[in-house]
C-alpha cells in the first residue's frame, strides 16, 4: 500500500522511497527499537518501514519544517491511526503557521476512507475550534456526507453534536432528523439528534415549549411501528426528570394501551406502563382491565393473586420477555421492598 | 427431553451434553430461537417451510411458550398481504433489513443446534480451547503486513492476546520476559506507555500494557511500571474539568477517563487529585441513575442471544463484555449502594453525602481499597441478563472453526473480539456467584463443564487472581 501522490502533499507523480529523495539526503533514519526478542511483531512492508524509519528521525529531532509536513501525511495515508504523528503535525502546522483551510481539507479526504477513526476527528476538532463558526456549515455537509454512507457512526455524530453546540448551524438541523426518521425510523442516532435539538436549539425554545408537539410525533411513531424502541425510549426522554407532568400527560398510558390492544405482550408497552406505576400514577379502570385481561388471557398464568398492578405487570414480563427473565424478576423483588 | 431449573422453569430443554458425562445439567435455549422469529416475522414468514416440511423448526413451535404475537404493523398497514411473498412487503428500512439478515444468519445456526442429536450439540457447545489458544500464541509471535494499521495499538495486542490466554489458564511461560520487556521500550522516560517503542504515552495504551504486565503477574512485570511517573504521566493527562485527554494535546473523552482511573487505582497511585471531578456522585442520585442503567442495558440483550451496543444496533460478540460486565457491575454496585444509603441513614447523615469518605486519611485508605472491597463484596442479586443465553450466542456465533472468535457469523476472527468475548463468556458464566470465590454450579456453565474459564475483576478486566497478586504487591 504505497501512499497514493493525491494525498501525499508535495510528492512527485511516481512515489519515491525516502532514500531516494534529495530533500531528506541529510536525514538519517531511525529504525524502530524493538528489542532483540520482538513480541507481536508486524511483517512491516519495505514502504511502510522506510517512511517510518524517516519519520522517525524528524520526530525526534522535533524538526519542525515543510519536509516534515509532507512526511507526516505519508505516514498517516499509511496508517491514520498513528496518533503520534497527528500530533506531531498540529506541532509542525503551527510552527509553519500553515493555512488551516487547506489543512482541513486534507483530513476530509482522510477522513472519507477512514470515517471510524478517532484522532482523524479530533484532528478536525482542533481545526474547526480555530476556523470558528464560519467553518460551522462546511463542517455539517461534511458529516452529513459521512452520515449518508453509515448514519450511526458514533464519530460523525458527536463531531456534528460538537459543532452545532460550539460554532453553530442549528438552522435545518430539525429538518435532517425529520428526514432521516423518514427514511429510517428505526435510526437511533437520529432520535437522539433529535432530543438534542429539541432541548439545546437556541431557535426553538427548548423542550418545554417543543414537548407537547413532540409528544405527538413519538406517539405516532409507536404506532406505526410498536416493536421500535427508539421512539418508545425518546418518550421517556421527553419527560426527564419531570415525573409529574409524565403521569398527568394521557397521552402516555393511551399509547400503551393502544398498542396492547393489538400485541398484549409488547414488552415496550408493559414495561412503560410499570415505570409509571412507578413513579405513582393511580391506574385508570381501563387500565386495570387490560392488565386483568393480560394476565387471565395466559392458560399458563399462575393463579396467585399478584399484590398489585406493578407485580401483575412483571408477571407478564416474566413470561413474555423470557430473554430478561432474570431482569424482570430482579425488577419484581424491587417493587415488594417498596411496598 | 429433560426440564431444567435455571430460573426458567416454563421453558423446554432439550437433553445437553453434560448429561452425558454425568454434570446432570442441560440447557435451555428454544425460547431463544422462538423469539428469533418473532421479531422478524415478515422475514419468518417469507421464509417458513411448507406444513409438509420435516420438523427442523420444531423447537420454534414448542408448546410450551406463549403463542407468538400477532404483528401489529402488518395489522396497522393492512397487512393481510404481508403472509404471502417478501418481495410484496412494505419498504423496509436499512436498519430492518441489517437486522434481518443477521436474524436469519442465527437462526440458521440455531436451528441446526436444536435440530441436531444430543450428541452433536455436545461439540457445538464446546469452547475450542486448543484452536483459541494456538490462534493466540501465533499472534503473539507474528502478525501480517495488514497488521500495520494497528502499528499505534501493540499494547492493546499484547492485552488482548495475553488476557485471552489467561481467561484460557494458556499464558506461554517462554514469551512472559519478552513482553515485559517490549511493554518497557513502549514506557516513555517521562511515563505512560504508547503504542509502540518511541511513541507518545497514550492514556488507553497505557491501561492496555499496564493490564497487560499485571495478567503477567511476575515481579519482573509488576515492577517494570515506573509508578512515579506514571502518577506525573496521569496528572499531565488531567484536565481542568476533571476529565482526562487520551495524550498530549489529544481527545478527551469517556474512554480516557476510564482507563485512567482503572490503571492508577490497578497500580495503587489513585488519590483525590486524579479523581477529582470523577468522584462517585451521591449515594441517593447513584441509585436512581443506576437502575435506569440496568434497564437500558438488560434491553441490550436482544433475540440473537447477544448484546448490541446502542438501540437497533446490530448484535456483536464484543458487547458481551462491555453490557455484561456493566450489568455484572450493577449487581455488586447494588450491595455498595445499599450499605452506603443505610450507613448514612444510621449515622443521621443527610443521604445526599459524598460515596467516599471526605477526610484525607480515610479518602486514601478508600482508594487503596476500593477495587479489592469491591470484589469482596457478595452479589445480592442474581445475573440481570440472560446469562445462559449469552453463552449460547459466544459458543455457537462467535467461535471461528480455527481458532478464534468474532463479532457475528459473516465476519472474520480478529484478536479485539477473542479477547472480549471470552471475558463476557467468563462474565456470564461467573454472574449468579454469590461469592467471587466459590465455582460456578453447572447449570450456569453452558456446554460441558470444561468451558469454564478463569474469572475477572469487572472493573479492570483481568483475570481475578492475577488482580489479587498485583493488589498484593502494589499495596506493599
Amino acid at each position: 500500500m504505497a501512499p497514493s501522490s493525491t494525498s501525499s502533499e508535495g510528492a512527485s507523480d511516481e512515489w519515491l522511497p525516502p532514500s531516494r529523495r534529495p530533500e531528506l539526503a541529510d536525514v538519517v533514519p531511525v529504525t524502530q527499537d524493538d528489542g532483540p526478542h520482538p513480541v507481536v511483531a508486524i511483517a512491516y512492508r519495505d514502504e511502510f518501514r522506510e517512511v517510518m524509519d524517516y519519520f522517525r528521525a524528524l520526530y525526534f529531532a522535533g524538526e519542525r519544517s515543510v519536509r516534515a509536513l509532507h512526511l507526516t501525511a505519508e505516514v498517516i495515508d499509511l496508517n491514520p491511526g498513528n496518533y503520534t504523528v497527528w500530533h506531531f503535525r498540529r506541532l509542525v502546522l503551527e510552527a509553519l503557521d500553515a493555512d488551516l483551510r487547506e489543512e482541513m481539507d486534507f483530513v476530509d479526504r482522510i477522513a472519507e476512507c477512514n470515517p471510524k477513526n478517532y484522532q482523524i476527528w479530533h484532528h478536525k476538532r482542533w481545526l474547526a475550534e480555530k476556523l470558528g463558526p464560519d467553518i460551522a456549515n462546511k463542517e455539517h455537509e461534511f458529516t452529513r456526507k459521512i452520515l449518508s454512507m453509515d448514519a450511526k457512526n458514533y464519530h460523525a455524530w458527536s463531531h456534528r453534536q460538537w459543532v452545532l453546540q460550539a460554532l453553530g448551524g442549528w438552522e435545518t438541523e430539525l429538518q435532517y432528523c425529520n428526514q432521516l426518521l423518514e427514511e429510517d425510523v428505526f435510526n437511533n442516532s437520529a432520535w437522539n439528534q433529535r432530543y438534542l435539538v429539541i432541548t439545546s436549539s437556541p431557535l426553538l425554545g427548548g423542550l418545554a415549549a417543543m414537548r407537547d408537539s413532540e409528544v405527538d410525533y413519538t406517539v405516532g411513531a409507536i404506532l406505526a411501528n410498536p416493536q421500535n424502541e427508539s421512539p418508545w425510549r425518546y418518550l421517556k426522554g421527553l419527560y426527564k426528570g419531570e415525573n409529574n407532568l409524565l403521569m398527568a400527560d394521557e397521552r402516555i398510558s393511551d399509547v400503551c394501551l393502544k398498542v396492547l390492544k393489538h400485541d398484549s405482550t409488547c414488552v415496550f408497552a408493559l414495561s412503560l406502563l410499570l415505570d409509571l406505576l412507578q413513579i405513582g400514577l393511580q391506574p385508570s379502570d381501563e387500565l386495570k382491565g387490560t392488565i386483568e385481561a393480560i394476565k387471565n388471557s395466559d392458560p399458563e398464568a399462575d393463579e396467585a393473586v399478584d399484590a398489585d398492578l406493578a407485580t401483575a405487570i412483571c408477571s407478564i414480563l416474566q413470561r413474555c420477555d423470557p430473554l430478561r427473565i432474570n431482569y424482570w424478576s430482579w425488577y419484581r423483588t424491587t417493587i415488594s421492598s417498596q411496598t | 427431553m429433560g426440564l431444567l431449573v435455571v430460573g426458567l422453569t416454563t421453558f423446554p430443554v432439550f437433553r445437553g451434553p453434560q448429561e452425558h458425562r454425568g454434570h446432570g445439567c442441560c440447557l435451555s435455549g428454544s425460547h431463544m430461537v422462538r423469539r428469533l422469529s418473532v421479531r422478524s416475522p415478515r422475514l419468518q414468514r417469507a421464509r417458513r417451510p411448507p406444513p409438509s416440511a420435516p420438523p427442523t423448526t420444531a423447537p420454534m413451535d414448542s408448546p410450551s411458550p406463549p403463542p407468538p404475537p400477532p404483528y401489529p404493523p402488518a395489522a396497522a398497514e393492512g397487512g393481510p398481504a404481508a403472509d404471502s411473498q417478501a418481495a410484496e412487503l412494505p419498504r423496509l428500512t436499512v436498519t430492518q433489513v441489517e437486522q434481518m439478515k443477521v436474524e436469519a444468519k442465527v437462526g440458521e445456526i440455531y436451528r441446526v443446534l436444536f435440530g441436531n442429536a444430543p450428541n452433536a450439540n455436545s461439540l457445538m457447545l464446546e469452547l475450542w480451547r486448543e484452536q483459541h489458544v494456538e490462534y493466540l500464541t501465533r499472534g503473539l509471535k507474528h502478525l501480517g503486513p495488514s497488521f500495520h494499521v494497528l502499528d499505534a495499538n501493540r499494547p492493546w495486542l499484547c492485552y488482548w492476546i495475553i488476557h485471552a490466554l489467561a481467561l484460557l489458564d494458556e499464558i506461554p511461560d517462554d514469551v512472559e520476559d519478552d513482553i515485559v520487556d517490549f511493554l518497557s521500550r513502549c514506557q516513555d522516560k517521562d511515563g505512560g506507555y504508547g503504542g509502540g517503542p518511541g511513541q507518545l504515552p497514550h492514556l488507553a495504551t497505557t491501561y492496555a500494557a499496564v493490564n497487560t504486565l499485571v495478567t503477567i503477574g511476575s515481579e519482573r512485570a509488576l515492577s517494570s511500571v515506573n509508578r512515579d511517573n506514571l502518577y506525573k504521566f496521569m496528572l499531565r493527562m488531567k484536565d481542568t474539568s476533571g476529565a482526562f485527554r487520551m495524550h498530549d494535546g489529544g481527545e478527551i473523552d469517556v474512554r480516557a477517563s476510564y482507563t485512567a482511573i482503572s490503571v492508577a487505582s490497578l497500580v495503587n497511585i489513585l488519590d483525590g487529585e486524579l479523581a477529582k471531578g470523577v468522584k462517585p456522585m451521591k449515594v441517593a442520585l447513584l441509585g436512581n441513575r443506576m437502575l435506569k442503567l440496568m434497564g437500558w442495558v438488560a434491553f441490550r440483550q436482544g433475540v440473537e442471544c447477544g448484546f448490541q451496543g446502542r438501540t437497533n444496533k446490530l448484535v456483536d460478540g464484543c458487547y458481551s463484555f462491555w453490557q455484561g460486565a456493566a450489568l455484572a457491575l450493577t449487581q455488586k454496585l447494588m450491595t455498595v449502594v445499599d450499605e452506603q444509603l443505610k450507613s448514612s441513614y444510621s449515622s443521621k447523615r443527610p443521604p445526599g453525602d459524598d460515596a467516599c469518605g471526605t477526610s484525607s486519611s480515610t479518602e486514601a485508605a478508600y482508594y487503596a481499597k476500593f477495587g479489592f472491597d469491591f470484589i469482596e463484596k457478595s452479589n445480592q442479586i442474581g445475573p440481570l441478563f440472560h446469562n445462559i443465553a449469552l453463552q449460547q450466542y459466544i459458543l455457537l456465533c462467535a467461535q471461528v472453526l480455527d481458532g478464534g472468535l468474532r463479532d457475528k457469523p459473516g465476519k472474520n476472527r480478529d484478536h479485539y473480539h477473542s479477547c472480549y468475548c471470552l471475558s463476557g463468556l467468563s462474565v456470564s458464566q461467573y454472574s449468579a456467584m454469590v461469592d467471587s470465590d466459590a465455582c460456578p454450579l453447572p447449570q450456569h456453565v453452558l456446554g460441558p463443564y470444561s468451558n469454564l474459564l478463569e474469572p475477572i475483576h469487572p472493573l479492570y478486566n483481568v483475570v481475578l487472581d492475577k488482580y489479587h497478586t498485583a493488589y498484593e504487591f502494589f499495596s506493599s
